[in-house]
């Protein structure tokens, strides 16, 4: 085999979450004939919001799903000697890394501005003369094609720029026909009135609006592709590093804290707070106490502490540790698990209100009358009745989670400071801020990047409480 | 009513009792009495009896949570778990690993914590009620939704960025105010004003929105409808019913913060090097210094209760429908 798969344990948390995706999806196409089932999901594909910003959402998790398919290459071995086992080599990829090897291969020796072919530092450069000259260098690789960039420079990039513009449109043009040919067959229509429909905005959902946000996207995606074959398009770092590689890789760690962080409390916080609320009494005095006490502990503080019993665990068992990757994929989950901690208190309480309300409800006390047992009364009627604001809670807390990894990282409390992320790239900004002239593009980028996300995940968010919430539903 | 705030303080007591638990058991599973002597000495080549010494001189020299060679309730109470954390309770809170009086650091660093904290919350709430009430005032007009946009994209922006960005711009490039530092009295406030200022603009987003959500639901009651059939006028409907009516869950909104002022912002002050309670906060965890961060945490939590308690008393006394039993 060419490759050896590697799985780490937020790669499989994250293959957890695309299984119980599916089964939601799986659900989801049973719900289809349930009316009362299906009618929040249209509410949300029906806005025109929640329609662009599932698209650019769905961007995002592609490349971090990209960024999880993790493996070794095997080495390159002299064919002849067949006897010597398979060697891999030690560097973990992703197939992230590989679509994006231009990026990642081609180093400078430091910092260069975004489109730059000259370094941003000033270096002693041995003239074909033999005397020394400070200037600043050429790049190795950042519009290394040109011979005098100061004149070819400008032109290069409009002529690079607009043939990925070019390219981006047509292969947008061509896989939205695609689309729209798939959906003509699945409604048994012909293709020209589908493409009419969906021009003018007829029919149950807004699809332009997808459509539109998947062609700006695709066109985006050349157009970066296209530029960044040939120049660093958001500069590189201290170390020469493709800011651009950098910031696509920080999308993996983004989303897994958004995600993983609810999803790893989430079984704690669903059996004790519907507990708590079904079987009050003593239990819920339990819960609610353990509940209390961790709200109380302030969350930064318990963050802190719990990172700091980490480190001094991962120092004193450095050998449990096979590489580098391994220990800051286990400090991620570790970060996931401790801010889930201090983030599931809300929903606990949540949802042992709303089961307080349940258990009175008509059809429950039916079922306890009839002789049901409490597990079946709480999977059959608790349960399913709770989840809109399991929903609600898991798209609500994104952003704000996604936003506080930045300021952990900052706090030296985050994720693991080898670990690509917006938070440290943000941290090390600072002091390219202090520098003279101001090294900018670091920050920029991170804050590109995750501004989008999250002004999606918020966007998102909003329309889903909006569509889920029983509340707000009857006021609209 | 009395008989109640009695109640909740005794609640408490189990909850504190818990907090130190949690925090003690989370220092103490990887750092040993012996690591943090060690650390603490700083030397590589400490020898055992400086280390049983500096315990001895700390009181770290008993068992943890259960002593054996005790007799009855000694067991529980001679070890440094009870010991440590029995003085948290009358407030004493002793002297950091460092040999510092922590109550005293306390009581000093509290000041400037708060202010930053509590100018960044008055400016704030009037901001944020202006113009959230602007916003209802010209509600679904393009002036509504521009707002909304905004909000929500200023929402988005992670605080470190307002900090940043507001560094750079204030300090850097037009050099109005400096970086960062602290004076004492009053030549403190040429520090204060660039925090307070991101604090504020920091916190418009989601405020502005919240209380822009309150005051619609409020719109959208019989009471209003009401006032209008009078024939009041708009502005008089809003500012005379709306804003009295929603003023009871932003109060008690505010209420619940309010004791929390005291810890400081550990973003803010560590950025903008003021010595309060966040910074203070920081660095004990930086140097895990153990008794400073217990104190903090035990401190926080004692504050965030007693958030709870006045929100539950200030309900009563907005709401005359509601009554504490």
């Amino acid at each position: 085999m060419p490759l050896i798969p590697v799985v780490l344990w937020t790669d499989a948390l994250v293959y957890l979450l695309i299984l119980l995706i599916l089964l939601i999806v799986g659900f989801a196409l049973y719900t289809v004939r349930h009316e009362h089932l299906r009618a929040p999901w249209l509410r949300v594909f029906r806005s025109r919001v929640g329609m662009a910003t599932s698209v650019l959402l769905g961007f995002y998790v592609v490349v971090g799903v990209l960024d999880t398919v993790h493996f070794r290459l095997k080495l390159d071995q002299p064919a002849t000697d067949v006897s010597t086992p398979i060697r891999y080599a030690p560097e973990v990829l992703s197939l992230l890394d590989v679509i994006t090897s231009g990026l990642r291969e081609r180093q400078e020796k430091s910092y260069s501005a975004p489109f730059a072919a000259h370094l941003f530092v000033k270096e002693a450069i041995e003239q074909p003369d033999g005397t020394l000259l400070r200037d600043y260098p050429r790049l190795v690789h950042g519009g290394a094609h040109l011979d005098d960039p100061a004149r070819q420079r400008g032109l290069d990039i409009a002529w690079r720029a607009l043939w990925g513009v070019l390219q981006g449109l047509l292969i947008s043009v061509m896989s939205l026909s695609g689309l729209i040919w798939m959906m003509a067959r699945a409604r048994g229509e012909s293709v020209g009135s589908t493409r009419a429909a969906i021009l003018a905005g007829r029919g149950p959902l807004p699809w332009r609006y997808a459509f539109a946000m998947l062609a700006i996207l695709i066109v985006l995606i050349l157009v970066a592709a296209e530029l960044s074959a040939k120049y660093h398009i958001m500069g590189t770092d201290k170390v020469g590093e493709d800011v651009f590689y950098q910031t696509l890789k920080s999308i993996r760690t983004g989303l897994l804290i958004g995600t993983l962080t609810t999803l790893v409390m989430l079984p704690a916080a669903l059996l004790l707070g519907i507990m708590a609320g079904y079987f009050r009494g003593w239990i819920d005095d339990v819960i609610q106490y353990i509940y209390t006490t961790l709200n109380s502990i302030p969350g930064v503080l318990l963050i802190a502490a719990a990172i700091l019993l980490l480190e001094v665990y991962m120092s004193n068992n450095a050998d449990q540790f096979a590489s580098l990757v391994e220990r800051a994929d286990l400090r991620l989950l570790f970060l996931c698990l401790i801010l889930g901690v201090t983030s599931w208190t809300g929903l606990c309480r949540l949802l042992r209100g709303e089961s307080l309300k349940l258990r009175e409800v008509e059809y429950v006390q039916a079922a306890t009358a009839l002789g049901v047992g409490h597990v079946t009364v709480i999977t059959r009627h608790i349960l399913p009745n709770v989840m809109h604001l399991v929903l609600i809670t898991l798209v609500l807390d994104f952003s704000g989670l996604v936003l506080a990894e930045a300021v952990l990282s900052y706090v030296n409390i985050g994720v693991d400071p080898s670990m690509h992320s917006w938070g440290n790239m943000i941290n090390g900004a600072r002091l390219e801020l202090a520098r003279d002239p101001v090294v900018w593009w670091s920050l920029t980028a991170a804050f590109v990047f995750m501004f989008v996300l999250v002004l999606a995940a918020n966007l998102f968010a909003d329309v889903v409480r909006d569509a889920f919430d029983p509340r707000l539903r009857t006021a609209l | 009513m009395t008989a109640y705030i009695i109640r909740r303080l005794l609640y408490a007591i189990p909850i504190l009792i818990g907090v130190n638990l949690i925090t003690f058991v989370l220092f103490f599973v990887v750092n040993s009495p012996d690591d943090m002597a060690r650390m603490q000495l700083g030397d590589k080549r400490v020898t055992e009896t400086a280390i049983e010494s500096w315990k001895q001189a700390h009181g770290y020299a008993k068992p943890l949570l259960y002593n054996p060679e005790a007799a009855g309730i000694g067991r529980l109470t001679e070890t440094i778990f009870f010991e440590k954390s029995i003085r948290l309770f009358i407030f004493d809170f002793g002297s950091s690993d460092t040999g510092r009086d922590i109550g005293h650091d306390i009581a000093q660093r509290m000041w400037p914590s708060l202010a930053i904290a509590v100018p960044v919350l008055l400016v704030g709430l009037a901001f944020n009620i202006s113009y959230a009430l602007l916003i209802v005032f010209f509600r679904a007009t393009y002036i509504d939704f521009a707002s909304v946009v905004l909000l929500v994209a200023m929402m988005s922006v992670s605080g470190l960025f307002y900090i940043i960005g507001g560094q750079f711009l204030l300090s850097k490039l037009f050099h109005l105010v400096p970086i960062s530092g602290y004076d004492t009295g009053l030549q403190a406030w040429k520090f204060l004003i660039l925090p307070v200022i991101i604090g504020v603009i920091s916190g418009i987003g989601a405020g502005t929105r919240w209380y822009r959500t309150l005051f619609l639901e409020e719109i959208s009651r019989d009471y209003v409808r009401t006032a209008r059939a009078k024939g009041l006028s708009e502005s008089r409907v809003l500012f005379g019913h709306v804003l009295k009516n929603a003023l009871i869950p932003i109060l008690t909104g505010v209420v619940v913060v309010l004791p929390l002022l005291f810890m400081g912002s550990l973003i803010s002050e560590s950025f903008f090097g003021i010595p309060g309670l966040g910074s203070y906060t920081i660095d004990a965890i930086n140097s895990q210094d153990f008794a400073i961060v217990r104190a903090m945490v035990f401190l926080g939590a004692v504050l965030y209760i007693v958030g709870l308690i006045l929100t539950d008393l200030s309900y009563t006394f907005v709401d005359p429908r509601v009554r504490l039993a």
